[in-house]
Formats: C-alpha cells, structure tokens, sequence
C-alpha cells in the first residue's frame, strides 16, 4: 500500500516537474561529468563526480562537513572553479562562465545580505545588476516581499531583523531573480529546530509551485529525506548513492550510506549460501532477491523492522536477546539490546503495549524480506 | 537612611579610590590641553605688543590681519595659505587612499605568516625621526638628481630647477609620511571582509567592479574613514615637511602659526592661526561623520 503510494507520489512529481520545465523559463536540468577539485597538495575536494539532476527536482547533496557537496555547490554556482570536468545547465556548457553570467541563484548558509542595505534594496540587487527597469523591480520587490510575509519591513536595515526573518530574505532575495537554479547551501542549519520544521514544508511546497530546479545541500539525513525528490550521498568527493529517499534509506548502497542515515544495526557477513547468511547474530534466512554469490559485504537490520515477543510469524527468522537498556521517546520506544554479545537496536512504535524491562530476554523477529545486504 | 560604619567605609573607600585613579589624567589635561587651549583663545583676542607679546587691551585686530587685513589694505597672502592647506590636504589624502588601499588589500591576499612581517615593513619608517626621512626626500628629489633629471627629461618640469622645493615635493612628502596611517586600519578592515557577501554581490550577476563597489567597498568603508581622520587632520597642521620640501612658495597653515610665534613675532596672530586650525578640523570631523552616516558604517570611527 505505502509503496504504491509512493509509486503515484513520485510519477506524479515527476510529471509536474516535466510540464513545469516545458511552460517555465525557470527550470533546468544540470549535468555534471568528471568534475574534480583540488584544494592544496592533498586535499581532494571532488574526486571525480557524474551526476545528472532533471529539471524542476529538488535534489539534496548529502554528508558529513567536508565530503565536498559545498565545493559541488559552489561549483555550480561559478564560485569555483572546478579542476576538471564538464558542468552543463539547461543544455548549455557553463564551466567557463563567470558566476555572474549564470542563470543560478544561491542562498548561502551565512545569508550573506548586504548589511548596509535596506531589505527592499537587498531584494531588488539582483535585478538591479541585471539592468532591470525601476518599475518591473519594484513590481517584483513588492510581490516577493508580500510573500515572504516581510512586506511592512522593507525600509528596515537587515541587522535589525531576526534570524528567521534574515533567511527568508535570503531566500526571497535569490528567488526574486527566477533563476534557472536555485542553489541552497545549508540555509536551515542555523535556525531552531521548530522553524525548520516548519520550513523544511514550506520550502519544498515553494518548490513544487515554482517547478523551479533546486539543489539543496546539507548534513541533516532527516532533512534531506523529507525535503528531496532524491538524494545524493557523498563522501570523501566520491559520489557513494543517488537515489530517492526511500532508496538511500532502505537500500543504502553501502555501510558508509546505512551508517550515514543512521542505521546502527550493521553486521559483517562471514558466509553465505543460497539464501542464507551467517552473522555475529547467527545464520539468517534472506529473501532470494538479496542472493549474492560472494559472502562480503555487510546486512543491515533496521531497527524499526524487528518484532520483540508476542506472535511471531512460522516463515521469520528467530533470535532470543536480551534487554540492556530502554529509551521511551513518547511516540516511540528504543530498546538497545544483546544478541550473542552483539548490541541490535529495535525500535517500537508506542501503541500502548506492554513495555519490555531491563534485563527481560525476548524473543526477536525478523521478517526475511525486511533484511538487506549491503556492500562494504 | 541609616548607614552601617562598615558600609560608610566601603563608600568612602571607593570615593578615594576613585580620586586615586582619576586625579592624574584629569591633572594631566588640565594643565597641557585645557589651560593652554584657554590661553591660546584668549591670546588670540589680544593686541600684538611692539615683541610680539600679547597685551592689553581686547580686539579681534589678530583676526582681522589673519583674514588678510594690514597696513596696506587687504592682501590675500594668508587666505592662499589657507587654501594652499586645504588643497594639500585633500589631494595628499586622496593619494594616500589610492596607495594604501591595494597594499592593506595584498597584504591580506598574503599567506598568513607573512602578514606581520608586511605590516612591519610598512610601519618600520615611522620608527625613524620625520626630519631625518623628510631630509632623505630632499636629497632625491634636489636639482642634478636622477629623478629631477628624469622628470626634466619628460618636460615636467623647467631645467634646473629639480623637483624640490615646490608643492609637489610637499604633496609627496605628505603621502610617504602618512601611508601607514592609512594601511593599517584599512588592513584591519580587510582582514575581516565577509567574502560571502562579495560572493553573493557575483552570483547576483554583478560585475568584477560593482561587486567591488557594493560588497567590498562598504566594508572596508570604516576602516578608510578612520585613515581618512588619521591622515587628514595631522597633514592639516603638518610643519616639519612644508617647511623643508616647500620652500617659501609652498607655506602651509602650520608653518604660518609656527612663524608667527617665533620669527613673526605676532603672538596674537598665530594664536588665532590656531584657532581657525582647530574649527576646520572640526568642520573635517563634523563632515565625515555625517558621510560616514550617509554611506552606512564609520560612525563608530569618526568621533
């Protein structure tokens, strides 16, 4: 059922972004071939990325601080300038281009506004720049400053204003522009966890109704997963996965993916035959789509997947644990847990069932299907 | 209200300790900046005595000579000094601006262990007397030198008559004598430029030179004022290098009060000299507080 909605959601998606790139100026597909970048003698910031983001996708670079998604951004944006490579936006090869010939727009993280400007005259910059008549600027000024809800504070200066209120600037400040791509470097990350909440939603609505392009980039899994039409996971300038979120999330192509979205229930495959693979956890049963020829790799259990005690279907797998500590997060409830002296995370949703006490063995369940083989 | 002994005390030890730490600054200005200064206004509404010493009684007669009013009617010899000053001034702290804002510039491009060595190289004339660096100006720049004869050369200037003494060897002298007045609070503005905001100044399709004009500039835009005061009111009053590199045709507001005081022998006059000194540097001030204002930033500067 969740995964047939799924289907629709993204076919749906997938769509509006494709009539939104056919009616709209504003909206561009990016490719990117062999870019690499060095800082210094040995800092390799990019060591060779290919990827393709369609038009109208909100698309997410994701990992920790220096994996180089910043670089790729920036490189996006001409404010570096890449080693090697090829960068095409719209069709059109842009490597060369100076940052101010792009038809991209950034948010940066620190938001950059021009601190001796008015908000009017920080939104109307770009326009400005671009040698836009007074009237079209103010039209576009007034429209975007009603909505980011700033409209009565356009005279202020911007150090008099909150962060909330610089970020959305920020932002308006690039929208205003309609570029082809809108680039978005980490720009929640300053904020409180409630605001960005609130506009993690609101952000990708904008996005949806513009159809505009935008490539977002954080450290936050969450974010990303609940933002991204898809997602690229980097590390060390290596792009590791690109998928949608639910690919990244429950298929991660490798330990350093399933580790990065925070799965903590890793375990090293030492053999394997047909459909059957032994762990530190002791010899589980697969689904046949996860045979594999060679018994590398590691399998991942999430946690959320494990049936502690009660009824536990004849086909699933079985293991006895015991309890070492329980974390009640209120809509849910964490036991961490030793299987043959291995830790194993389960997490249970909190329906009112009867809590499992430290120190209580119980029975585990693994659903064969719910088991996934991941590369090293 | 009922004061305990011990609290009584505590007041009565802070009131001393008060005094203690304020008596020698507040002597220190009273007796050589606030008693001066009220000798000096009131020796400029005396009368010059037959020495040159003030007397009795009261007149504005040191104003009105100063204003360019004497025996022989009005002469414009001291309002040319005044804007001879003036020009000098400004066009030596233009200069100034021009030199020093690319080096405060390289100088925090450079790698950051260099930076104090720079900024030492910079500083390190200063350490040596003025007069003496002053003296150096005048040896190169003398009639039969290389670079007198080079500017001889290209028509610069009419044979033999060398580059100094003249105005120009002034204006010269002034931009070398104040150049690191204008480096270092210009290299403290760099230092902490946001190059987010020049990067966002280009990805909001401004060009090299106006994202140089709207990111860049309004930052350093404090620092320069603070130069701008640093250089500006010192090169004002300058004597020392007027007097050497001018010659007699390049007198400045400085050199008139100076004379007056000793050769001139007209107290009064050079006191009111003084006096005009001091408004236009206040004028200065008050006119670049308020464009310090109009251009956002510097106010925290400009007193």
């Amino acid at each position: 059922m969740t995964d047939l909605t799924n289907t629709v959601n993204t076919a749906d998606r997938a769509e509006v972004a494709d009539t939104a790139s056919r009616d709209r100026r504003g909206a561009s597909s990016i490719r990117m071939q062999g870019l690499r970048k060095q800082f210094g003698r040995d800092a390799i910031a990019l060591a060779g990325v290919d990827l393709d983001i369609k038009a109208g996708e909100f698309f997410t670079l994701l990992g920790p601080s220096g994996c180089g998604k910043t670089t790729l951004l920036r490189i996006l944006a001409g404010l570096e300038e890449a080693d090697d490579g090829q960068l095409t936006i719209g069709g059109k090869d842009v490597i060369d281009m100076p940052p101010h010939r792009r038809s991209v727009n950034t948010v940066f993280q620190s938001y950059a506004l021009f601190p001796h400007l008015s908000v009017r005259d920080n939104l109307a910059f770009g326009l400005r720049m671009r040698g836009e008549p007074a009237a079209e600027r103010n039209r576009k000024v007034a429209e975007v400053a009603e909505f980011i809800k700033l409209g009565p504070l356009v005279e202020r200066r911007v150090d008099q204003l909150s962060g909330g209120q610089k970020q959305r600037i920020a932002l308006a400040r690039a929208l205003v522009c309609e570029p082809d791509v809108l680039l978005l470097d980490e720009p929640l990350s300053a904020l409180d966890a409630g605001l960005r909440g609130q506009l993690q939603v609101e952000l990708q609505r904008l996005q949806k109704r513009l159809g505009m392009t935008f490539v977002f980039v954080t450290h936050d899994q969450d974010e990303a997963m609940v933002m991204s039409d898809r997602i690229a996971v980097l590390d060390s300038g290596i792009i590791q996965q690109v998928g949608t979120p639910r690919e990244v999330y429950e298929h991660p192509a490798n330990a350093f993916v399933a580790r990065f979205m925070g799965h903590d229930n890793l375990f090293a495959i030492t053999a394997s035959e047909d459909n059957w693979v032994d762990t530190g956890l002791g010899r589980l049963q697969l689904d046949p789509a996860e045979q594999r020829d060679a018994p590398d790799g590691w399998l991942l259990i999430r946690p959320e997947t494990l049936e502690l005690g009660g009824n536990i279907p004849a086909d699933y797998n079985r293991l006895e644990g015991t309890v070492e500590e329980r974390l009640y997060r209120g809509s849910r409830i964490e036991y961490r847990l030793t299987v043959n002296d291995h830790p194993l995370t389960a997490v249970a949703g909190n329906l009112g069932q009867r809590m499992h006490d430290v120190g209580d063995r119980v029975t585990i369940g693994l659903c064969p299907e719910d088991l996934v083989r991941v590369a090293a | 209200m009922l004061q305990t002994p011990s609290r009584r005390h505590a007041v009565v030890s802070e009131t001393r300790h008060l005094l203690f730490t304020v008596t020698p600054g507040a002597a220190w200005i009273i007796v050589f900046l606030v008693l001066p200064s009220i000798y000096l206004m009131a020796v400029a509404f005396m009368t010059n005595g037959p020495y040159g010493l003030p007397q009795l009684p009261l007149s504005l007669n040191s104003f009105e000579q100063l204003a360019g009013v004497g025996f022989l009617g009005w002469s414009p010899g001291n309002l040319y000094t005044l804007l001879r000053s003036l020009w000098q001034t400004v066009v030596a702290t233009g200069l100034v601006v021009l030199v020093a804002y690319p080096i405060a510039y390289y100088i925090t491009t450079c790698r950051a262990r260099w930076r104090p060595i720079m900024l030492l190289l910079v500083v390190v004339p200063s350490w040596t007397n003025q007069v003496i660096r002053t003296f150096g100006w005048m040896n190169l720049l003398a009639p039969g030198t290389p670079l007198s004869n080079l500017a001889e050369m290209m028509g610069l200037i009419s044979p033999n008559m060398g580059l100094y003494p003249s105005n120009f060897a002034v204006t010269l002298g002034l931009v070398y004598n104040f150049l690191p007045f204008m480096v270092l609070p210009l290299y403290a503005a760099f230092e902490k430029l946001d190059t987010a905001q020049v990067e966002a100044a280009q990805d909001l399709y401004a060009k090299p030179v106006r994202a140089f004009w709207h990111a860049v500039f309004p930052q350093t835009l404090p620092g320069l004022l603070a130069g701008v005061v640093l250089v500006a009111i010192p090169a004002f009053g300058m004597y020392v290098i007027p007097e050497l590199l001018g010659g007699g045709k390049a007198m400045m507001l400085g050199n008139l009060v100076a004379t007056q005081f000793s050769g001139g022998s007209n107290w009064p006059l050079g006191a009111a000299g003084a006096i005009l000194m001091l408004i236009a540097t206040f004028i200065g001030l008050f006119a670049m507080r308020r464009i310090g204002k109009r251009l956002g930033g510097g106010e925290e500067v400009v007193i």
